[in-house]
């Protein structure tokens, strides 16, 4: 039974880490009030550029780890161009964020796979990073293997949760956000430029998103594909409700739903007599379950998501 | 923010003009403030009081005019500029971040509250006590603001304000939505703060104005139609300055129509939104032809009770006989289909759609019945011919009746939703706060709408807290107090007195 619980607790944690890396950058989003459907896009970009820059320098023979930072700087980069971008769209045209979202979303999608076919085509990968253990800590057993044998990106993933609730609750930019989220109007009424803050937060929401990516392409499967992303950036934007727009929520829902995706890939190994098409539905139909039955208190959350604001706008 | 140099002898505006397209909102306007006064600004809705203030606040520019503080002309191209020179607004729709605490509301616009990107709380804490001390504003900083109730959240406005600052208040019809205990707290203590401040506070309740100011501006169509010492004059002057003829509230004749019951409320019990029995055992009964004035402080049952009889709220014991037949728990629809008209408490959240066209909230409640649609299609010639019927009829002030309703003033509102009930011809009507902060003008018209209803023979539950409106209105008058009724008054015999011991629950047999 530990062996089981062991076995799915390991992968457990590295399968959390792009879900959790997105869903942190789309509560930025989120908290100040723009709804980021595109966040999938996003991934996929992330993916493509974190992958195609070690990619090419493997190829032309550059072996330093030099490689990966570039690439990650890459994804960080172009998720955060990503996330401007998308600014232009809803806050300074103001265009419908729910439609303009899934625009991103095939946007993002279709570049980085056209792009893809266009430079590199076919099955590529690449070594990858790997993995990282913490001196000491990481020959703890059980516990060394499922926390301290990692790559560092998910080191960095796991810090980013008390950060991030830092940074909402504790930092000046952070109140700025949750007020921009909320009362628009407010904020304008102090002197503070809504469409300014909205505007920082959708470069650290993309650019989180695209270190997503990132992470896929670079550690967990380490090589690209249109398909890589698959819906996790779409199960990022429900974990943030998830988790009520908290960071240790979304951590949560994040480790609760990559354990599920472990499960049903055992269940199906280990040959247990059920479909594997239910399997596969489980992590989604748990996700569905508990958004329906959690607190639906909007009180703390951003109640002007997804409003653009307009100063002249009085209704 | 230490602004010794800050102190304002004298604020003057010098013949400010303000264009909008098609309307000239400020006229001309000159006045002046000097130190420790209080000036009323009064005026009707849509007078031009809100734009001369957001002038003054630099979100808005003057087309002409200039703004004078201790002599010396400035210019405002924001907020900012304008808290930098001691300047501060309380606006009637308060600016506050209901999922933020009071203190974090607080160090949201306050420079000294961050430091290298980290919020120093402690700083506004202790700037906080500073105003309490100062002023007697008690407010609880960790609070949550979707906590408090209006009148804590106006005092989190006033402390915002003078923690960021301000030497001189500009408070926007500050008494709107403040029950009668709330404004005259806030009246004292405006009283006292004057010591220290300059304020100019927009009104058009004469009252009021008549118990705080020393002066007192009149605003008509954008023009200053009037300036003088508030004490020269009687309320009755001013209100005939405010609206250029006088205005008298309508008074019910109280002739007896000799109405059966038309609404029985009978041991009704429901619970509010916080889970207690707001309404416990309450029995009231209202016949045609008359008005039943339920008076109380608000937050007694009065908002509940309304949501019960319309189907909004669910009931949870006794019942509710209208015309005889029971309807209690029945869909808000169906009691709609019963003839029950209502004019709800909040007008623009539950009264209209505010992104409709005045047209569309006119026919909200038959836009499938025979009246408006024929086969499931609208008749739009229809509904616009009543549209302009309505609107001249009810004098609803606005470009046209395809306007989004939510853009009208608060006074027109009201009257879209009224012509809406009245028009229905509905054969009774329960009315929750319909005068609240509207003007005298706009007050009158609804009264008067409201007595002819009665006079032909429909019954109207009539909620306010407003005596005076109560007193005018009502035949009879019930006092809810606890989610009961405490008494029913004759309405020619009522004592203003009586009136308010039994809201504050005293019974003395």
């Amino acid at each position: 039974m530990i062996d089981f619980l062991y076995s799915i607790l390991v992968l457990g944690i590295p399968f959390s880490v792009s879900l959790l890396l997105a869903s942190l950058g789309e509560m930025y989003n989120q908290r100040a009030g723009i709804f980021n459907l595109g966040c999938e896009g996003v991934m996929s970009m992330g993916a493509f550029v974190g992958f195609v820059i070690p990619y090419f320098l493997i190829r032309a023979g550059v072996e330093s780890g030099i490689i990966y930072v570039l690439g990650i700087a890459g994804s960080l980069a172009a998720g955060a161009l990503l996330g401007l971008f998308f600014g232009v769209v809803v806050i300074t045209f103001k265009a419908p964020q729910g439609i303009a979202g899934i625009g991103l979303q095939m946007f993002g999608v279709g570049v980085a796979g056209t792009l893809f076919r266009h430079f590199i085509g076919g099955i590529a990968s690449v070594p990858g990073i790997k993995p990282m253990p913490v001196p000491l800590l990481s020959k703890i057993p059980l516990v060394g293997n499922i926390f301290f044998n990692h790559s560092l990106i998910v080191y960095l993933a796991l810090i980013l949760v008390p950060v991030s609730a830092w940074v909402m609750n504790r930092s000046s930019w952070g109140l700025r956000v949750r007020a921009c989220g909320t009362a628009p109007r407010a904020v304008d009424s102090v002197g503070i430029s809504v469409d300014r803050v909205r505007y920082q937060s959708l470069a650290v929401g993309g650019a989180l998103a695209g270190l997503a990516g990132a992470y896929l392409s670079l550690c967990q499967v380490k090589m690209f594909a249109d398909t890589l992303i698959s819906g996790r950036g779409f199960i990022a934007v429900a974990l943030v409700y998830f988790g009520r727009w908290n960071p240790w929520g979304i951590l949560w829902g994040a480790l609760l739903f990559s354990v599920t995706q472990v499960l049903q890939l055992k269940i199906q190994t280990m040959g247990i007599n059920v479909p594997y098409e239910f399997a596969v539905m489980l992590p989604y139909v748990l996700v569905i379950i508990v958004l329906t039955f959690s607190n639906k208190n909007f009180q703390l959350g951003p109640s002007s998501l997804g409003k653009a604001f307009d100063r002249e706008n009085r209704l | 923010m230490e602004r010794s140099e800050g102190r304002i002898h004298s604020l003057r505006v010098e013949g400010i003009t303000k264009r909008f397209p098609g309307v000239l909102a400020c006229d001309d306007i000159s006045m002046a403030i000097g130190e420790h006064e209080i000036l009323a600004l009064v005026g009707e809705n849509g007078a031009g009081k809100t734009t001369l203030m957001n002038i003054l606040m630099g979100l808005y520019q003057p087309d002409e005019g200039s703004i004078l503080i201790n002599n010396e002309p400035v210019h405002f191209k924001s907020p900012r500029d304008a808290f930098e020179a001691g300047i501060g607004m309380v606006h009637q729709r308060y600016m506050l971040i209901p999922n933020l605490t009071v203190v974090e509301n607080i160090a949201l616009g306050m420079k000294e509250a961050h430091k290298k990107g980290v919020m120093k709380l402690g700083e506004v804490r202790r700037k906080m006590q500073e105003v309490s001390d100062n002023y007697g504003l008690h407010v609880d900083p960790e609070a949550y603001v979707w906590q408090l109730s209006v009148g804590e959240q106006q005092r989190v406005e006033l402390v915002k304000t003078l923690c960021y600052g301000a030497r001189f208040l500009i408070l926007d019809e500050p008494t709107s939505a403040l029950t009668p205990q709330e404004t005259d707290e806030l009246l004292v203590l405006l009283k006292n703060m004057s010591k220290q401040l300059s304020i100019i506070f927009i009104s058009h309740k004469l009252q009021e104005v008549k118990t705080l100011s020393h002066k007192v501006s009149v605003l008509r169509h954008g023009r200053m139609t009037f300036s003088g010492d508030t004490e020269k004059y009687t309320p009755a002057e001013l209100a005939s300055f405010m609206t250029g003829t006088k205005v008298e509230l309508p008074v019910n004749e109280r002739i007896d129509m000799k109405g059966e019951a038309v609404l029985e409320l009978k041991n009704l019990k429901a619970r509010s939104d916080r889970g207690f029995f707001a309404l416990d055992d309450l029995n009231l009964t209202v016949r045609a032809g008359e008005i039943v004035g339920l008076a109380g402080v608000s937050g007694n049952g009065q908002k509940e009770l309304a949501e019960v009889i319309n189907g909004i709220r669910r009931l949870e014991g006794g019942e509710i006989r209208f015309f005889g037949e029971n309807i209690a728990n029945l869909t808000p629809g169906k009691v709609i289909e019963k003839g029950m008209g209502y004019i709800p408490e909040d007008r623009n959240t539950e009264g209209i759609v505010p992104s409709f066209s005045i047209r569309e909230n006119i026919i909200l409640k038959d836009n499938t019945t025979g009246k408006y649609s024929k086969k499931r299609f609208l008749k739009l010639g229809t509904i616009a011919e009543v549209s302009d019927r309505l609107k001249e009829q009810f004098d609803i002030r606005c470009p046209n009746t395809t306007t989004a309703a939510g853009s009208l003033s608060g006074g027109n509102i009201q009257k879209v939703i009224l012509a809406r009930e009245i028009d229905r011809s509905p054969r009774f009507l329960v009315a929750v706060y319909p005068t609240r902060g509207l003007d005298m003008g706009a007050a009158e018209f609804i009264h008067q709408q409201l007595l002819e209803l009665r006079n032909k023979g429909i019954g109207i539950l009539l909620v306010s807290e407003e005596l005076e409106e109560i007193m005018n209105l009502s035949d009879r008058i019930g006092i809810i107090y606890k989610g009961k009724i405490m008494d029913v008054l004759d309405g020619n015999t009522a004592e203003i007195k009586t009136l308010g011991l039994l809201m504050a629950g005293v019974k003395n047999d």
